[in-house]
């Protein structure tokens, strides 16, 4: 039996999706329930001189009308404290749940109308009247540290959230820098993304009276992380009178992370007109209120010496967080950004220096890849406009710096020079086996043979590694995480040798009831039929840290792990006592405990079974076979692989064409292959679209120009060709599975490979200088042209 | 305003709201959560079903529009308890991950085949023009629908 792991089983979740029978939160529909519509401010920046409520509650149908006056003391946090670079707390204004005395980013909640049908309050809400007076505002980050730049926080001057330095000391990297023989440097925007996942947010709050309870439903990747902020920062609410629910989410990819102000608001209005109240963005509320991705403005250089070593490493950004902080955002642009600063590659020296600031726009958090993406894009982009300036092969420079193979087990982890010890890693082996699937030999002789039919085809890369499986609590606790980042996982066995496993990671997409299941199955040697994985909901699951940064499996997985080895050490005894025979004479496999050298055994089904209906029974042994855990991992855990990319652009439009896109990484082991590939299908796309469609924006009033659809350029089925992909398995030496990650990796590799692809096609013509992204026709059009 | 029409086989009368959508009125009032809404603005397909043989976006058509029209929907396309083809491909190739965009994309999808039995790969990236999936990047729904057509 033992052979799920490893077997890409189709996945148990399927069933339920394809036949319209999935429960997302905007299915459910309460008794008595009411609906819930915002007045959202129409400005970036403006005071709030009265608001009238009168016709909107006097609209039919309309049950209550609140403004920030009525709930102003609460106020959402923000997840992780980070530090001024001299010791100075970071800024942390109030976050409230309807804006109090002005509105800082359109979209921004105001007033909330609750009312009988949704209709009703969409009706009612037009009918409040909100005295606005408009103030200047700011929405690049760099203009917004400039003296005399609008101030987003009244108290709150240059709107400086907090500045950062990693890395070696300052004047070291400078002096390298200088020493350099060859430097190369880049000025860009890592432009703001609109997550967009497909199923809008969704909350429906019940407050029962007859229990004082509250119930949440809502389209979170993290209940417990919600029901804890909540209660703990925002309510202060008991969390034994609150049960946070979270059936099955379309889609979050960081978004829905974040504990929103819409979340507690529902909660507590719930309370007060006593029903339940559902919101359900539509999507421009989602384009304008969404926690973000991106935006930063950086200077980045890397010096070489005459060999095509990197020497040193530089980097400036100002990272705008938007108006408010929102749960992971001062953390996306410094721990889990200037972190991966080392690459795949021996840079000696590096200096990481990050502003954050305030401006008027909607808050930006995580979003797939969290501040790795920035980096990686960083350093592979410079590295190819790099090897291209020095007339190097851009495989050869990668090969020049790569840190050699080393397993994390007989060889040490690898110490960078920004705090992280990478744990396993083989860099030449993903490079060389994209190499063979691409053909690149082959690619450059028809690359030059197609430049004399003037064809622009051109070729990219990106050697990337990431950090997932976050983390290990007392490290993101010395650097300013306010939260544990362990997993738990509870797993009974039921009397009849079947089990639950109760996670508290979330899937929203991932598949964990089928690979979660796997290797449950496969360690105790049952049927996968007998094993059931419960996740999202806070009365059923003890306790969870949820799904984000690529931890199910490394961190939650792990958790389940070692409650199974509860369970069988306790079967064993069990067993042992069954056989009459000593444990240690016994071994596991197969479902069964057998005495060693001979063919008496008792399957698991049995022990389980005594367990519970201990008659004949080992003295002092507690009855139940029923374990939790908390795994805290001992080290983050570091993926990598090999993108490549090819692109054909046309001379005459500038428009470009992914003719070809090759991935080859390395999660470490793998549960579920079917799964794997997935997502990095998934991230690829996401990262392509950043490298060629997508962007936010917003125009000096800070309105947003790309709030639709329409306006918004996602990408569609006919913008890719099919992925080519390959894995190789570098375990992870640190968990019980081997297991790495593999849920941001398609989307934090990708972005520079096309971005080089695009460069390699076009600078041969001469002049051509870097094109920022997303980088559209136009774009190439205007550098081919300049 | 009265209406009259049929949902995956089954008659219906129902007194609507004038601006109510289709999208809306088979999930609040029929209780067909199955369609999905993810723009109301014609944007992302997740709403996509099947009016008189049409594949139609219901959150743009009003449910009195519907008047007197035959309507598929996600949890009309099995037969007698067995998975329609598009479906048991869907899962078979991991056509999905979310499973959000999935109601609509099969329904576009069976759509297309039944316009083009044999469509090549750039004719099912085309016809999924209309339908966003944020999860998957569209190689495996590609692959689900080219399944789909070879075993029929
Ligand atoms: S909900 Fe109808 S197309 Fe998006
Ligand atoms: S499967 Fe999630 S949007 Fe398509």
């Amino acid at each position: 039996m033992s052979n799920y792991i490893g077997q890409s089983i189709k996945r148990r979740e399927d069933d339920r999706f394809i036949t319209g029978k999935g429960k997302y939160t905007d299915d459910i529909v309460l008794p008595k329930m009411t609906h819930l519509a915002f007045v959202r401010s129409p400005y970036a920046h403006a005071k709030i001189n009265s608001i009238d409520t009168k016709a909107a509650l006097s609209h039919p149908g309309v049950v209550a009308v609140y403004t920030g006056e009525d709930c102003g003391n609460f106020g959402v946090p923000c997840g992780w404290q980070v530090n001024f670079k001299n010791g100075d707390t970071m800024k942390e204004p109030p976050h409230p749940l309807l804006a109090v005395g002005k509105a800082k980013h359109v979209g921004e909640n105001v007033v909330a109308v609750i009312a009988e049908t949704l209709q009703a309050a969409r009706d009612a809400a037009e009918l409040v009247e909100v005295d606005y007076e408009e103030l200047p505002a700011v929405t690049n980050p760099n203009a917004a540290v400039q003296p005399g730049a609008p101030q987003v926080h009244d108290d709150i001057p240059n709107n400086v959230v907090f500045d950062f330095a990693l890395g070696n000391p300052k004047e070291e990297v400078d002096a390298a820098i200088d020493g350099a023989s060859h430097v190369t440097k880049l000025n860009f925007k890592n432009q703001r993304l609109a997550p967009n996942a497909i199923e809008p947010r969704s909350y429906i709050a019940d407050y029962d009276v007859t229990v004082d309870k509250y119930t949440l439903y809502t389209s979170t990747q993290n209940p417990h992380l919600i029901r804890l902020l909540m209660c703990a920062f925002v309510l202060g609410l008991p969390e034994h009178k609150v049960r946070v629910i979270s059936h099955d989410v379309g889609g979050g990819f960081g978004s829905k992370i974040y504990h929103y102000s819409e979340e507690a608001l529902v909660t507590w209005a719930s309370k007060q007109i006593g029903r339940p109240i559902k919101w359900t963005s539509d999507r421009s509320e989602a384009f304008l209120t969404d926690a973000h991705g991106r935006d930063y403005v950086t200077t980045a250089e890397m010096g070489f010496d005459n060999n095509g070593k990197i020497v040193a490493f530089r980097v400036h950004s100002e990272a705008n967080l938007g108006a408010y902080l929102s749960t992971f955002s001062t953390a996306c642009p410094t721990y889990l950004h200037a972190t991966l600063a080392q690459g795949c590659y021996t840079t000696p020296l590096i200096n990481i220096d990050v502003t954050a600031t305030f401006t008027n726009t909607n808050p930006v958090d995580a979003y797939r890849g969290a501040g790795r993406p920035e980096m990686t894009y960083m350093i592979e982009h410079l590295m190819d406009t790099a090897a291209l300036e020095m007339q190097i092969d851009p495989v050869e420079l990668r090969k020049t710096n790569f840190i050699p193979a080393f397993d994390g087990v007989s060889q040490p982890g690898y110490q960078t020079q920004v705090a992280l010890q990478y744990d396993s890693g083989n860099y030449h082996a993903t490079l060389d086996r994209a190499l063979e699937m691409v053909g690149y030999d082959q690619f450059r002789k028809d690359q030059e043979e197609s430049r004399k039919n003037g064809k622009l085809l051109g070729i990219g890369f990106s050697t990337y590694i990431e950090a997932c499986g976050i983390a290990p609590s007392a490290v993101v606790g010395s650097l300013g995480a306010r939260a544990g980042l362990y997993e738990s996982a509870h797993v009974r066995v039921q009397p009849t040798g079947s089990v639950s496993v109760f996670t508290g990671s979330h899937s929203h997409g991932q598949g964990h009831e089928t690979s979660y299941a796997q290797f449950v199955a496969d360690t105790l040697g049952i049927p996968m039929e007998n094993v059931d994985i419960i996740h999202g909901d806070t009365n059923e699951v003890a306790f969870g840290m949820g799904t984000y940064g690529s931890r199910s499996l490394a961190v939650g997985g792990s958790a389940i792990m070692k409650s199974l080895d509860k369970i069988l050490e306790k079967g064993a005894k069990i067993a042992a006592h069954k056989l009459e025979a000593a444990v240690e004479d016994l071994e596991y496999a197969e479902g069964k405990w057998t005495v060693k050298g001979t063919d008496k055994s008792i399957a698991f089904g049995d022990v389980s079974l005594t367990a519970y209906v201990p008659h004949d029974y080992p003295e002092g042994l507690e009855p139940g076979l029923d374990f939790s855990s908390f795994y805290d991992p001992t080290n983050f855990t570091y993926p990598f692989g090999t993108h490549i990319a090819i692109v054909e652009i046309d001379k005459d439009t500038g428009k470009v064409t992914l003719k070809r896109f090759i991935a080859c990484d390395d999660v470490g082991n793998v549960i579920n292959p079917m799964i794997v590939e997935g997502q990095i299908h998934g991230g690829v796309a996401q990262g392509v679209g950043q490298a060629l469609l997508e962007g936010v924006d917003y125009d000096e009033n800070g309105q947003m120009i790309t709030g639709s659809f329409m306006d918004y350029a996602m990408p569609r089925a006919d913008d890719f060709p099919f992925f080519e992909t390959d894995r190789k398995v570098t375990p992870c030496p640190h968990n019980p599975l081997g297991v790495k990650g593999a849920g941001e990796a398609g989307a934090i590799g990708s972005t520079p490979a096309v971005a080089n692809a695009v460069m390699d096609a076009i600078s041969h013509l001469g002049g051509v200088k870097d094109i920022q992204m997303p980088i559209t026709s136009e774009r190439v059009w205007e550098a081919m042209n300049s | 305003m009265k209406i009259n029409l049929k949902v995956n086989g089954k008659d219906h009368t129902s007194d609507v709201e004038p601006m109510m959508s289709l999208a809306a009125y088979l999930r609040e009032v029929l209780l067909l959560t199955g369609t999905h809404v993810g723009c109301d603005t014609s944007s992302c397909g997740a709403c996509t079903i099947k009016m008189d043989g049409k594949a139609v976006k219901s959150c743009t058509i009003l449910a009195v529009q519907a008047d007197g029209c035959d309507i598929t929907t996600i949890e009309g396309l099995s037969q007698n308890g067995e998975m329609h083809p598009l479906q048991a491909s869907f899962k078979e190739n991991h056509g999905l991950q979310c499973g959000f965009c999935t109601p609509g994309m099969i329904m576009t999808a069976e759509n297309l085949l039944s316009e083009n039995p044999n469509p090549t790969e750039e004719e099912i990236r085309h016809g999924l023009e209309g339908n966003f999936c944020r999860c998957t990047g569209y190689h495996n729904i590609v692959k689900s629908i080219q399944h789909a057509a070879e075993s029929n």
